[in-house]
């Protein structure tokens, strides 16, 4: 079985809000993939769905081949699921949260599952610690420890990295990396653009809707046209300037420099430095960069 | 009046033993747009509450608009806006009826509120949407409003706490252009926030951990001055396994997988080169290339931070 | 099955025996509550504050003054010169009855005249001014029959006796001790609240944390996570009301004249109704605090007022009456007073036994179906316009 996840015609309605609509989507095993979208777009509401926590309104998920909706609990003992809130429970130590989860899943030999994880994750000299007595970034890791006790095939995060600091944020992304030798299939959801990068494969979702699904490479390189960064004396009205220009396809204005996304580099770019010059705006430095996610995001949903 | 809208000299907070905040110093320009960025715990929070009057420092002093935090607290208070994360806008109550009750809340005569109201409306774009309930509005929109509802009182300073998290890319360019526009006019916009993209917006910012400055400068210094290792980005096959073979290298410095790239950190450029190749080769695997990427600023945080916790280790703190 | 629902059993265990509050709430504060309505709440209408004005000062007014004071029912307080100062001192003295003895009181007794005397009470307290006008009235009565007959024999008419006697026997509580009837009723009371309010605890905490979805996506059945949840508090619940049992016995002298084994049965039937109960709130609830009030309100009053522990229920209107068929606490007084008080055996009370049982399978029924529902959560946040995380 070559996909870990299968969606077809996925849609959910609460009421007249049409959360997600007509989700058709497959996630092959052993990558790391990104929904990626603002608050309100529909993520949540799609991995929920992934998860078995939500009944879909219409369409259909299987997950490792199997119907969510005839085979929920062969699919739930093969999934793991980190939701957006750290739930844990404070006043169990490590250990005793590690194995609270083990026996839920009715895990037979988990100790030495146990010491595999919190060797894995850096937990182990804290592990009679209350849960309630860790950080933020070291709960985020018993959260991942006790999801994966039973030894998932799919690994589902619900914007697993928000409100962390950017240490342990990178903690945390190391640790998913290493798993992913594991065959692991992981999916997670984010608002952040910049996460989705580190992802082999990314899907856009906007207004409850899938934009496009592909590699971050893939998606960048459809992107018409260049990324130029430039630095320039003031930049506040080099940004007014070339806003109004029709060159720019788009302009984005940073505390120290401005990004700009030409059609054709070769013609637009030295219309613009022109244009710069008559206002006596004087340029300090310029690059070609790589696009950002930010930029195709965009570009997609206008 | 200087050009300094907010100086601090030597801020320190202690709490009992535990020192927050040791020691800072920096000033921000008017008109600037300041970012201040630490993780939670490194003594961000603690220096912000100074700032707003909120809490008395244990020595040190600072003037947010000429006045002192710690000798007129309130006259602080009355010149600052503040927005917070997540918006500390009331859901159920109207857009009109939100900016009614931050008006009043900041001392705004009726007539005063009823001038400033179509102002903020209009800058938020919801003209037309006063009657909506805030909670129907997304969230990009209620991100303007919560910024209009701070300025109401036409503060030279407002604080911005992690205003754009999760809020959707355009929303959030729009957001930014607006900032912008503010501090065109003369405000200062102290911005706090551990999402390092958020700083990319910010003229000058400081770095604070375990209650120390520890960095400083625009975006492009920091990424310039900080970054001792210079980082490689290679295409190759079998990125996964690559990775745990080349993390246990003593030339390897950090790495880490980026979407179907490798991200290697090295001591020096021209070596880490040729030592990669070497590797690939060895165990053959095709590279399709190697090249030197710019370091993002969450690249700078971490190995400043990595580095400063070496240095207290060294020093036996 | 097992190993799941031993983990939730095992980790329920665990966090209470962290949780110091809610420790002690559950054992020692029943206890507390026990010492406490135990010596308090007592009908037993006794040492009532009396004030004499003996204008007479004659020895057969000392004599009718000694007949009130060697009494358990009166005592002494007050000392009263002048009729004329009860007017401005009832109410705000110690004293709430007073007995004025006018002048000319023993001579109009020794004259064989009517001799009166007059009783005055508060009646800002009706029940205990009727109970302290009736100990009066026989006081008086008593001693009237008394003069009467002593008088009647020195005329000559030899030892007379009295053409009607009453003989008491009083069953199931010769003594006619009040905390013998009060024990029974405040054991429902405090179990009824401990069972409902931790057991509607126990699953709002879970949903407040979150970790309710957690569980939603592992194997757990939702038949394992209540039994699982709810066997420490049945448990806890058990011991809660044994140390109320030892308290009452050591305390207060109340022994258990029928069988133990009834007695557990009664308590577990009920208990299991309480669990049915809780678990019911936790459902509607999602924060512990309304959990909580929910519980207090549906288990504190009824049981107070409707199950017959104070008030009881056959003095109340019709209508109210109807109402007590639905509290539980009812059932289960009965059953308490029929094992402890009378002794008898299960025929007595087994409507009742069947009336718990009916109670329990409801709520725990209908808690069952509303946990089946995955969708609800979100379906109630969204409609509220909440944004879903």
């Amino acid at each position: 079985m070559s996909s870990a996840i299968e969606s077809v015609g996925l849609s959910k309605s609460f009421g007249d809000i049409r959360a997600v609509r007509d989700l058709t989507l497959e996630v092959p095993s052993g990558i790391m993939f990104a929904l990626v979208g603002p608050d309100g777009a529909g993520k949540t509401t799609t991995i929920r769905m992934f998860c078995g926590l939500l009944q879909p309104t219409s369409g259909s998920v299987k997950i490792q081949g199997r119907d969510l909706a005839v085979d929920r609990g062969r699919v739930l003992r093969d999934i793991g699921y980190l939701s957006q809130r750290f739930s844990l429970y404070g006043d169990l130590s490590v250990d005793e949260n590690i194995e609270f989860f083990a026996r839920l899943h009715k895990v037979a030999e988990f100790k030495k599952r146990r010491e595999e994880l919190l060797n894995f994750t850096r937990l182990e000299p804290f592990r009679h610690r209350l849960a309630e007595r860790l950080s933020g970034g070291m709960r985020q890791k018993l959260s991942l420890a006790c999801t994966l006790i039973h030894t998932p095939r799919v690994l589902f995060l619900d914007e697993p990295t928000t409100g962390v600091d950017p240490v342990s944020r990178r903690d945390f992304w190391k640790i998913l990396s290493n798993l992913l030798k594991t065959g692991i299939t992981i999916v997670m959801t984010t608002p952040y653009l910049d996460e989705a990068e580190r992802c082999s494969r990314v899907g856009l979702i906007h207004e409850g809707k899938l934009v496009v699904v592909d590699t971050p490479q893939a998606l960048k390189s459809r992107l018409h046209g260049a990324v130029i960064e430039l630095v320039c004396t003031e930049i506040r009205r080099a940004f007014a300037v070339l806003k109004a220009a029709p060159e720019a396809a788009e302009v984005q204005l940073f505390g120290d420099r401005l990004n700009l996304v030409v059609q054709d580099p070769e013609h637009d770019a030295p219309a613009l430095e022109a244009r710069l010059a008559r206002e006596g705006i004087e340029i300090l430095d310029k690059r070609i960069i790589r696009p950002s996610l930010e930029n195709v995001f965009i570009s997609l949903t206008q | 009046m200087s050009s300094n809208s907010i100086v601090v000299t030597a801020l320190t907070k202690a709490f009992g033993k535990f020192v927050a905040v040791e020691g800072i110093s920096f000033s921000c320009a008017r008109g600037e747009i300041f970012g201040f960025l630490g993780a939670n715990g490194a003594g961000k929070s603690t220096t912000i509450r100074m700032l707003c009057g909120l809490l008395a420092p244990t020595s040190g002093r600072a003037t947010v608009g000429g006045f002192d935090i710690e000798r007129e607290p309130e006259k602080v208070k009355a010149h600052i806006g503040y927005m917070s994360q997540k918006f500390s806008l009331y859901e159920d109550l109207t857009v009109e009826e939100n900016i009614s009750f931050f008006g009043g809340a900041y001392g705004l005569s009726r007539a005063a509120i009823h001038g400033r109201l179509p102002w903020v409306v209009e800058m938020a774009g919801l003209k037309g949407r006063e009657q909506s309930l805030t909670r129907t509005l997304s969230a990009g929109w209620k991100q303007r409003l919560a910024l209009g509802c701070a300025i109401l009182h036409e503060p030279e300073i407002v604080f911005l706490d992690e205003p754009t998290g999760g809020v959707d890319p355009v929303s959030r360019r729009n957001f930014w252009e607006l900032i912008n526009r503010l501090s065109e006019k003369g405000v200062t916009i102290f911005v706090t926030t551990h999402y390092l993209d958020e700083a990319e917006y910010c003229n000058d910012i400081r770095l604070i951990h375990a209650g120390r400055l520890v960095a400083g400068g625009s975006p492009r210094e920091l990424k310039r001055i900080y970054i001792k290792n210079p980082i490689l980005e290679v295409e190759c096959d079998t990125v996964v396994d690559a990775l745990e073979s080349l993390q246990k290298e003593p030339w390897v410095i950090e790495t880490s997988i980026f979407g179907t790239y490798l991200h290697v950190s090295v001591a020096d450029e021209a070596e880490g080169r040729a030592r990669l190749v070497r590797f690939f080769v060895a165990r053959d695997i095709a590279v399709r290339r190697i090249e030197r990427i710019m370091p993002s600023l969450e690249d700078v945080f971490i190995q400043r931070i990595e580095e400063e916790n070496r240095g207290r280790r060294e020093k036996g703190i | 099955m097992i190993g799941p629902l031993m983990a939730v059993v095992k980790k329920e265990f665990i966090q209470i025996s962290r949780d110091i509050r809610t420790l002690i709430f559950l054992l020692f504060i029943p206890g507390f509550l026990l010492l406490l309505y135990g010596f308090a709440l007592n009908f037993d209408v006794q040492h009532i504050p009396l004030a004499v004005c003996d204008q007479d000062r004659s020895v057969d007014s000392r004599e009718l003054v000694g007949a009130f004071t060697n009494t358990e029912y009166f005592d002494l307080v007050a000392r009263l010169d002048d009729p004329r100062e009860v007017d401005s001192l009832m109410g705000r003295e110690s004293f709430r009855i007073v007995l004025v003895i006018p002048r000319g009181f023993g001579n109009n007794l020794q004259a064989g005249r009517n001799a009166s005397v007059q009783i005055l009470l508060d009646g800002a307290n009706a029940q205990s001014a009727s109970t302290a006008a009736g100990y009066a009235s026989a006081i008086i009565e008593g001693r009237s029959l008394k003069l009467t007959m002593e008088s009647l024999s020195r005329a000559g008419a030899g030892k007379v006796a009295l053409p009607l006697r009453m003989e008491t026997r009083v069953w199931y509580n010769p003594e006619l001790k009040s905390v013998n009837f009060l024990i029974p009723g405040l054991m429902a009371f405090l179990l009824a609240i401990i069972v409902v309010v931790s057991t509607a605890f126990s699953i709002v905490r879970e949903k407040e944390r979150g970790t309710m979805e957690q569980l939603r996506v592992s194997p757990l059945k939702p038949i394992e996570l209540i039994v699982g949840k709810t066997v420490p508090y049945v448990f806890i619940s058990l011991v809660s009301s044994h140390i109320i049992l030892l308290l009452s016995r050591v305390l207060f002298g109340v022994t258990i004249k029928g069988d133990y084994g009834l007695l557990l049965l009664a308590m577990l039937v009920f208990l299991l109704g309480g669990l049915g109960q809780g678990l019911l709130i936790s459902t509607v609830t999602r924060t512990q605090q309304v959990a909580f009030q929910i519980a207090i309100l549906t288990t504190m009053l009824p049981t107070f007022i409707l199950s017959g522990f104070v008030f009881p229920v056959r003095n109340m209107p019709v209508v109210i009456q109807a109402v007590t068929y639905l509290v539980p606490a009812k059932y289960f007084l009965i059953a308490l007073r029929s094992v402890i008080l009378k002794g008898v055996g299960g025929r007595a009370f087994w409507p009742q036994i069947l009336f718990m049982l009916a109670f329990a399978a409801l709520t725990l029924g209908l808690s069952i179906i509303r946990l089946r529902r995955p969708d609800e959560e979100d379906r109630t946040r969204r409609r509220k316009g909440k944004n879903i995380p």
